[in-house]
């Protein structure tokens, strides 16, 4: 392990690794402190980017668009009470009262270090579960693939959902449809390409981001008329403040950090669940460990209450790069559209991804701490600074979004059709998305398509066409128990609402 | 009675799995693989068959939050803009070239958007562009198709 630690050492610390890193927080932190605008975008429009990279390099600057959006999330959560993203609407609980008190800063400041050690504190766990996991996992067969899959595209669904699963299943279900267009792996024999040249290498992953997310957040801005900029232009406009904090506000944050950190962690491992269920359930244990005192300043201004959150969806984030580099499953939207580029570099994520790409797997989970560095020392005094470059009004923003999406994808493939399809889907997406019908799932069930069919064929040809294989190893019925079980919750949490 | 537009769309989805079920009943496996437990055609049938279980259920079953939207308060009008000049965009990227066609859309899609101060528009466009073209071109060595400049000896 040490070994690794100093080939990812090594990777990370190269000179252009480090830009990459500063440059995809400073990146990810406008993006995120945008309502509406999350990691996904953010990370969709840096796909054409990093492919112009070697795949570490690529990854360690998704990784910090990924930290710094979050952060940016934060931000606005903080100062203005409007989450740039879902993992940071419970920050905003405690953060925003104590912005309205004059303490924006001092709240800035707590968020900023309880990100850094929630990620910091995540990134050592990742450290020692991911090699360990990497082999447990070796021991997985195509059965087990397979149930995990499904596993992963059911929980995402009803997490993503907000109680509306059977949306969410069908987003999944039109995803691996759109993932099954183009030649068959295996026999080459052309499948849904209606007679079309463009269509026979399939749709490209990134098309399919940028055309669900940036594109059609673009276009639903436009839509509802909302001006993501006007957040940017308040943060600008307020007094922060102080960001030294006082004896007693360190000691709290101190003593929130570490339990938050493992809730955090584990929460992120799991398929589905993610920074923002994270962070409702690190706000919720806290309330529940400290005294009665300081129960009641929740709401108001704690901060425990502000510390919870920021440290569990970082310790999340981090979390969820488990299941991605040690079973190559992603566990969430944002690390699916990480494993499609990864997939885009020929690089296949999973257990002996830290055996055969030893530089990726450990430069990834190196550059982790130095993302959280430089969020702490770089984007916390430039928070301001930063606002005032968000100002930008929409009838820039939006026009620049749709360019770089565009542009992101003729640069791939120099063809027009790329970009009428990713128009038609963006148009689509749109309308789905407006009737509240979530896109990760899509995108995770998009990303899987391939090796879930993959998986099955080898399953289908081991047992005979028996679909016996799902309850034979023991591995495979337990995640399909898993499966059933989520699926009955929520069945039995729709019938109780009626 | 009215129907609700999630409904709608269910039911769409529903036509769109049958229509996906229909066409992947048509995939011509190789005659050896026809009775194999899984060829080219089995993953996208039993996704034929998902599709049209969950549209299904999802029209059967009674909606628990009523999901309309109010059409009123959306502004239609700028995204079919905005469209028409991406697909626009597209027509002519290709023939016209990257620096103009993207300098064009740009500048149109501000204005579309309500922008009026043409001194910051022209900057975000023209220029813009030519710097994203030098980043691209000069230090990335990304090659683009553009005609215009190649008639006028910018580029080679």
């Amino acid at each position: 392990m040490i070994e690794g630690i100093l080939i990812g050492l090594k990777t990370a610390l190269s000179l252009k690794n480090i830009l990459m890193v500063m440059m995809g927080c400073f990146f990810g932190t406008i993006i995120g402190m945008l309502p509406g605008l999350g990691p996904m975008t953010a990370i969709a429009l840096m796909i054409p980017i990093t492919y112009g990279f070697d795949p570490a390099t690529g990854l360690i600057l998704m990784a910090g668009v990924y930290y710094g959006a979050v952060f940016g999330g934060s931000t606005s959560s903080i100062l203005i009470n409007a989450p740039g993203i879902p993992g940071t609407v419970a920050t905003s609980f405690d953060g925003y009262p104590m912005a309205q008190q004059g303490k924006a800063g001092k709240a800035l400041a707590i968020a900023a270090y309880s990100s850094f050690a929630g990620g910091t504190i995540a990134a050592i766990f990742l450290l020692f579960a991911a090699p360990s996991l990497s082999k447990v996992s070796l021991s997985f067969r195509s059965p087990d693939y397979f149930a995990l899959m499904i596993l992963g595209l059911t929980a995402v669904a009803a997490f993503s959902s907000k109680g509306q699963f059977l949306k969410a299943m069908m987003m999944a279900v039109l995803g691996l449809m759109l993932a099954s267009v183009g030649q068959d792996t295996l026999s080459d024999i052309p499948r849904f390409v209606f007679n079309n040249m463009n269509l026979s290498d399939g749709i490209s992953f990134v098309l399919v981001v940028m055309a669900t997310f940036a594109m059609s957040e673009a276009l639903m801005i436009i839509l509802r008329g909302t001006d993501p900029s006007s957040a940017a232009k308040a943060i600008s406009l307020k007094e922060l403040g102080s960001i030294k904090l006082d004896k007693e506000e360190t000691k709290k944050t101190l003593k929130t950090i570490p339990r938050s950190s493992i809730i955090g962690f584990i929460v992120g491992v799991l398929p589905g669940a993610g920074s923002t269920i994270g962070s409702f359930l690190a706000y919720g244990m806290e309330r529940n460990f400290v005294s009665k005192e300081e129960k009641e300043k929740f709401g108001k201004g704690s901060v425990h209450g502000l510390a919870a959150p920021e440290t569990a969806n970082n310790a999340a984030c981090s979390g969820s790069f488990v299941p991605l580099l040690t079973l190559g499953i992603p566990g969430s939207g944002t690390t699916a559209v990480m494993l499609g580029a990864l997939l885009g570099f020929g690089i296949q994520p999973g257990p002996r991804l830290y055996m055969t790409n030893p530089e990726i797997f450990w430069s990834v989970i190196m550059s982790m701490y130095i993302g959280m560095v430089v969020l702490l020392i770089l984007n916390l005094p430039l928070i301001p600074y930063i606002a005032r470059i968000l100002a930008v009004p929409r009838t820039f923003l939006i026009p620049m979004i749709l360019f770089f999406s565009v542009t992101g994808i003729y640069l791939m493939s120099f063809n027009t059709f790329d970009i009428f399809l990713m128009i038609g889907i963006a148009i689509v997406a749109t309308g789905l998305r407006l009737y509240k019908f979530p896109m990760p799932p899509l995108i995770l069930a998009f990303v899987l398509g391939g090796l879930m069919e993959e998986n099955l064929r080898r399953s289908l040809l081991i047992s005979d066409g028996s679909f016996s294989f799902l309850w034979e190893r023991p591995v495979t019925a337990v995640i399909i128990v898993f499966t059933i079980l989520i699926v009955s919750w929520q069945a039995y949490q729709s019938l109780k609402t009626k | 009675m009215k129907i609700s537009s999630v409904k709608i769309i269910s039911l769409l989805f529903f036509v769109l799995s049958a229509f996906y079920l229909y066409t992947a009943y048509q995939i011509q496996v190789f005659s050896f693989d026809e009775n194999a437990p899984f060829n080219a055609k089995t993953f996208p049938i039993y996704l034929g068959y998902a599709g049209m279980f969950l549209a299904g259920l999802k029209i059967i079953l009674p909606e628990r939050l009523k999901e309309e939207v109010d059409h009123k308060v959306l502004d239609y009008k700028k995204v079919i803009f905005l469209v028409i000049i991406m697909i626009f965009y597209g027509l002519t990227i290709l023939r016209v070239g990257f620096f103009v066609s993207t300098s064009i859309f740009l500048l149109l899609s501000y204005y579309f958007l309500g922008e009026r101060r043409w001194k910051f528009m022209i900057i975000f466009s023209f220029p813009f562009v030519a710097i994203f073209m030098f980043l691209l071109h000069g230090l990335l060595n990304i090659y683009l198709r553009d005609p215009f400049l190649k008639y006028l000896g910018i580029i080679g």
